[in-house]
């Protein structure tokens, strides 16, 4: 249990991210989770906006966060809906939330998908997933 | 000035539900529309409305040709998914009440099983773009995922567990037991059955999915002073309500709408049919639109079920055990109920209520004067 570690399935799909969501990946590159932030008014988005919503500001900087959450909710996959999935269920994914606020999706490396609850301490990892992309996975020791 | 009872439901009509149809869904569209036409007594040429769901194949153009229709004055469609079915009655009374169409069709027709199957992340995925490049390459990769996690948080939140889940969707299976035309017409489920139902995605058991289904289904929509010349009995339009985007339950921001332009409580309501993509989310939903407080008590008690129930809730079958038509089909129910044609009649229907989208979209039914 404890040496458990979390296999990607390798089919899943890539992002394909729109230009106001690149700094977000392009952050993980450099080792550091980024969310969008209004310069104007400070609030924290994500996923990340063309406009604020709060007060419509266009001047947006990259905050980096300090990677730690808790688990606030989950799934787990036990049928293989996308061709992906076969052969690597069941397969938990994880909707964080960030101490600093925003939710974001990932998985847990270290824990199996019948022990992730919710409450679950966890700090993030940078996982290169294929060349030139890394993901932003959680470890919860 | 609002529309409440100035439109009707004048007629209904839906194919047969089927897993390979053998037809395509302009032919089960047209078949429906052919069925609720008869239903309500009139000609294809007296329609000169069609609505659409936005992601339903047949156009407005293909539908009005095959009829015949010599002058279709008003069409439209709403945007979203299956959900829209409500929002789609609201526009159309909305545009009969205004003077733009004096018939207007609903239509739904869909090969859910033996096409395009809505819960296939390979058919319905974004291929890790737009929002999807936040949970795609996780996992999240279809709508059960999505509302899976909804669920799961709520059954923290509020101690709602997957026992309550079965209990709703036993009492919608004993309904579709009444229903000649439900998939789940001759297979009975127990709450067993529904635990030990494999997962699909965990906390969704097979039993907590909705069916995947071939077939269509329509409704015919005209003023109340057009209905009463049918001589049939109508389904007045109290009210409607669209629920989009915003902060907080879609649910509760639209029966706040609902209810205050239908002015009637929830009370007032006699019976209740509620989009069940998921039957938890039925659940979910009568709480949120203000039903109940705690609808795993509810449905320790029985409350939802035809038999001994207070007030039942998806009187067909549903999307669970009936057929999935995206919403059509509890817009259908909800209109028998009022005209007292149900296969689980709830006795002395005033008020019949529908939702069509977990708060996207929903209509109380009035029974008119027959």
């Amino acid at each position: 249990m404890n040496d458990w570690r979390f296999e990607r399935p390798p089919g899943l799909p890539l992002p394909q991210p729109a230009e106001e969501a690149r700094p977000f990946f392009d952050a993980l590159l450099e080792g550091r989770l980024a969310i969008q932030c209004c310069v104007a008014c400070g609030l924290l988005l994500h996923p990340p906006r063309a406009v604020c919503s709060a007060c419509q500001s266009t001047d947006f900087d990259w905050q980096e966060t300090s990677g730690k959450g808790v688990v606030y909710s989950y799934v787990v996959t036990h049928q293989a809906v996308h061709p992906a999935l076969a052969g690597h269920t069941p397969l938990a994914t994880v909707e964080v939330e960030l101490a600093e606020g925003p939710h974001i999706t990932s998985n847990l490396i270290d824990v199996p998908p019948e022990s992730v609850e919710i409450g679950m301490a966890v700090t993030v990892v940078f996982e290169e997933v294929s060349d030139g992309v890394v993901l932003p996975l959680f470890r919860h020791h | 000035m609002s529309f409440s009872n100035s439109v009707a439901i004048v007629g209904v009509g839906e194919t047969d539900y089927s897993r390979a149809s053998g037809r395509t869904e302009l032919a089960l569209s047209l078949q429906a529309i052919r069925a609720a036409l008869d239903d309500a007594g009139i000609e294809p040429d007296d329609v000169d409305g069609l609505m659409k769901w936005w992601v339903d194949t047949s156009t407005e153009a293909e539908v009005a040709a095959n009829m015949g229709i010599r002058d279709l004055a008003w069409w439209g469609e709403i945007s979203q998914a299956g959900n829209v079915g409500a929002p789609l009655v609201a526009h159309a009374a909305a545009a009969i009440h205004a003077g733009l169409a004096n018939v207007v069709v609903i239509y739904r027709g869909v090969n859910g099983r033996s096409g395009r199957r809505y819960g296939r992340g390979d058919v319905t995925g974004q291929g890790g773009r737009g929002g999807g490049a936040f949970t795609e390459p996780f996992g999240l990769l279809t709508p059960q995922h999505g509302l899976a996690m909804v669920a799961r948080r709520r059954m923290y939140e509020t101690g709602i567990t997957s026992r309550h889940f079965g209990m709703q969707a036993v009492a919608q299976r004993r309904h579709a037991n009444r229903n000649p035309r439900a998939t789940f017409y001759e297979r009975t489920l127990t709450l067993a059955e529904h635990q030990s139902s494999r997962l699909i995605v965990d906390p969704f058991h097979l039993f907590d999915c909705c069916l995947e289904t071939d077939g269509a289904g329509a409704l015919v929509l005209a003023s109340a002073d057009f209905a009463r010349e049918l001589g049939k009995p109508a389904a007045l339009i109290r009210a409607a309500a669209q629920s989009g985007p915003g902060v907080g339950s879609p649910a509760a921001r639209g029966a706040k709408r609902l209810f205050a332009m239908a002015g009637v409580e929830r009370d007032d309501i006699d019976v209740i049919q509620i989009y069940d993509h998921f039957g938890p989310f039925v659940l979910f939903a009568l709480e949120d639109y203000g039903f109940v407080e705690d609808a795993g008590r509810l449905v320790e008690e029985g409350g939802t079920d035809f038999d001994g129930g207070r007030r039942p809730v998806n009187t067909s079958g549903g999307h669970l055990s009936e057929a999935y038509l995206q919403g059509i089909n509890h817009l259908i129910e909800a209109t028998r109920q009022v005209r007292g044609e149900s296969t689980a009649q709830v006795p002395n229907v005033t008020f019949s209520f529908c939702d069509t989208g977990i708060g996207t979209g929903s209509v109380i039914l009035e029974r008119g004067e027959s």
